[in-house]
């Protein structure tokens, strides 16, 4: 009973550093299985933070206990149009894709921290007063083992997460809208010569990673931080990336590599209860994603093939 | 009249006014008053010899975090690691600054070669993998900078302090500090380093224009294959850029760490020193002059903002916008020079 208590106790805490991450990672591998390279990941999360604290703060008497689901469908709308930035610099103005990335992050702190002391006349954010709550699922929590694991004390957002990975596999690839992204990703000019519109393509594959990763940070702030501080997103969009090329910009793939990265920050957390890692110092749990997925780069954890023509923009008649 | 050179002096300059129009119409959009609003960030930066002194205080870092960028760069590298590799500088220069008991003529070159040391370790691992095995630097770099964060953080803890949160300060011997500078500047936090970081903008310039090493280098961020074809060793070129642009973002973290603070603390994040140095480079078009000139615009942003809030209301973050949005300008260059193109065609 002992050792399913540890067990369970990790794999919750896990969890809810990994949900975030998993959210924004997919977004990820939308934008990177176009061919654009996205270092304005942590950007996104960032703006996704602070527009579902506003948004929550503002309006939580007005949509009572849904407040925190409208706040992040929100916060996915608003970091999507952010993107529209990202994708108008990299895909139609031809700039270097990981510099207009660095602008994204450098824009969405320097907005929300700006709009932070315009609205609130001071550094951060009040708490929120609807955050999201841990719920036990019904019925299903009752089954031994299984049900205390996995069905209870998890927030809700972290089944749509993972829910959403499997959509993402099936949408990259078993339908012809998954079947044009990879290609323009790819090899744009064969792609373009089948008549797929590749700025359409890679336009929509930014913004799905706006709306991914703003989902990632909103939902990140309502079951984590609570409030908005310049310190709230600290490295999470570039562990999501990490977790993109990690999982080998599959979607399932990222999954896994954002819930062992959760995983990893949790253990830094929770290791002090934990007998066997007690005499590990937390600083080899707080870089162990970092080595790992330098570690898998080199390819001692399997090869990762990068998308032929990522970070490429796309001139129409090049060869 | 708009030759290529022209142009490419034309569009750091432009971006810079864009990003500071956009600044006026975020400020007008929230009821400030543009003029004012500037004219605070103007005095905050030159308004008297403390404000001066502060300013020379921010650029020193800032031009050597930019020359690493900007070197890297010249040879088809983005080094995303600066902001690590200052870390591992910062932390090395004041590791010898306080373990040693030297006289001052061993100890300060012994703390700023040690912080030079340490950050071009931290960049040749990245260069070592994009050389033989052709990883990709911008995510190695990434990584790198978070496991310095978080391994420095630990040594600061551990081994440099007693479980405190700062380390003792460096000895005299190892400063970079100035009673005489800060005298003159109300004591304000200048110190020497501002030499330093203009005498290694020269050796950018003379290693990359005048040394066959220099060549070299720019060749392979030319062009890889003809370089190669050439018979020059393309992996050894990467790692050696990798190693001299860390080097160079280690000196930015002696600078922090014998000048302006004298010891290092924990960092619940990142300096931003290194991110900066990107916005630097860029904005200098990776040219030594260019870093030096980009670094004092950065340097009279950041440090001029501090003063918005009380002289004028506005908030200092406006500041990170307006150089957001410059980065922007000069990434998007092809609209810049596309728009200037198309104005030359219907001047004639």
């Amino acid at each position: 009973m002992e050792f399913i208590e540890i067990i369970s106790r990790i794999l919750g805490s896990s969890i809810v550093f990994a949900t975030p991450l998993i959210f924004t990672a997919l977004g990820g591998v939308f934008s990177e299985r176009s061919g654009v390279i996205n270092i304005g990941l942590e950007g996104l999360m960032i703006m996704g933070a602070f527009v579902g604290i506003v948004f929550n703060l503002t309006f939580s008497s007005f949509f009572g206990d849904a407040t925190p689901w409208v706040s992040i469908l929100v916060a996915m709308i608003v970091s999507a149009l952010f993107a529209l930035v990202h994708a108008v610099a990299s895909i139609t103005f031809r700039a270097d894709q990981v510099v207009s990335g660095v602008a994204i992050n450098f824009l969405a702190l320097g907005i929300g921290l700006f709009l932070t002391k315009q609205w609130y006349d001071k550094g951060q954010t009040d708490f929120v007063e609807k955050p999201f709550y841990t719920a036990d699922v019904p019925f299903l929590n009752k089954i031994p083992i299984i049900g205390d694991m996995f069905f209870s004390g998890w927030y809700w957002t972290s089944y749509v997460a993972i829910l959403l990975a499997f959509v993402a596999w099936f949408v990259i690839y078993k339908t012809p809208f998954g079947l044009r992204l990879r290609s323009v990703g790819e090899h744009p000019m064969a792609a373009d010569t089948n008549g797929i519109n590749v700025f359409k393509m890679r336009y929509i594959g930014v913004m799905i990673s706006g709306a991914l990763g703003g989902l990632g940070g909103s939902v990140y702030a309502l079951t984590v931080a609570l409030n908005f501080s310049h310190g709230t997103i600290l490295g999470q969009g570039f562990i999501s990336l990490a977790a993109v090329i990690f999982g080998k910009w599959h979607p399932l793939g990222a999954l896994g590599a954002a819930i062992f990265f959760g995983f990893a920050q949790s253990l830094s957390i929770v290791s002090s209860d934990i007998a066997f890692l007690e005499n590990v110092p937390s600083v080899f749990m707080l870089i162990a994603p970092y080595v790992l997925t330098i570690l898998a780069l080199a390819g001692f954890i399997g090869r990762a093939e990068a998308p032929k023509s990522l970070g490429e923009p796309y001139i129409k008649g090049n060869r | 009249m708009f030759s290529n050179r022209m142009i490419n002096i034309l569009i750091p300059v432009l971006s810079v006014v864009l990003g500071l129009l956009s600044g006026a119409v975020i400020m007008l959009v929230f009821g400030y008053n543009p003029i004012s609003g500037f004219a605070a960030l103007w005095n905050g930066a030159f308004g008297d010899a403390y404000f001066f002194g502060e300013t020379v205080r921010q650029v020193t870092p800032y031009i050597l975090s930019g020359l690493a960028v900007a070197f890297a760069l010249r040879s088809g590298l983005l080094n995303i690691g600066v902001e690590g590799q200052v870390f591992v500088g910062w932390l090395a220069s004041v590791w010898v600054g306080i373990s040693f008991d030297l006289p001052m003529v061993l100890h300060l070159p012994l703390a700023i070669l040690a912080a030079a040391a340490a950050g071009a370790f931290w960049g040749f691992i990245p260069g070592l993998l994009k050389a033989k095995l052709g990883v990709h630097e911008v995510i190695v770099t990434i990584m790198m900078n978070y496991i310095a964060l978080y391994s420095s953080n630990a040594i600061v803890r551990n081994f440099l302090s007693e479980e405190g949160d700062r380390t003792e300060n460096i000895a005299e011997t190892a400063s970079l500090q100035s009673d005489w500078l800060a005298q003159m500047t109300f004591y304000s936090r200048i110190h020497y380093g501002f030499i330093l970081a203009l005498f290694m903008a020269l050796v950018m310039w003379f290693v990359l224009n005048r040394t066959t090493r220099g060549f070299e280098l720019r060749a392979v961020g030319f062009n890889q294959h003809a370089s190669k074809y050439a018979g020059m060793s393309v992996g050894k070129n990467i790692i050696l850029a990798m190693v001299i642009s860390g080097a160079f973002a280690g000196l930015a973290g002696a600078m922090e760490g014998l000048g302006t603070f004298g010891f290092m603390s924990i960092k619940s994040g990142f300096t931003n020193i290194g991110f900066d140095g990107i916005a630097v480079a860029l904005l200098g078009a990776n040219t030594a002059v260019g870093v030096v000139f980009a670094a004092f615009l950065f340097g009279i942003l950041k440090i001029g903002a501090l003063n918005m809030p009380t002289e004028a209301g506005v908030p200092t973050e406006l500041v990170e916008i307006i150089v957001a949005l410059i980065i922007f300008f000069v990434a998007s260059s092809y609209m810049i020079r596309w728009v200037i193109l198309r104005f030359k065609k219907e001047g004639k």
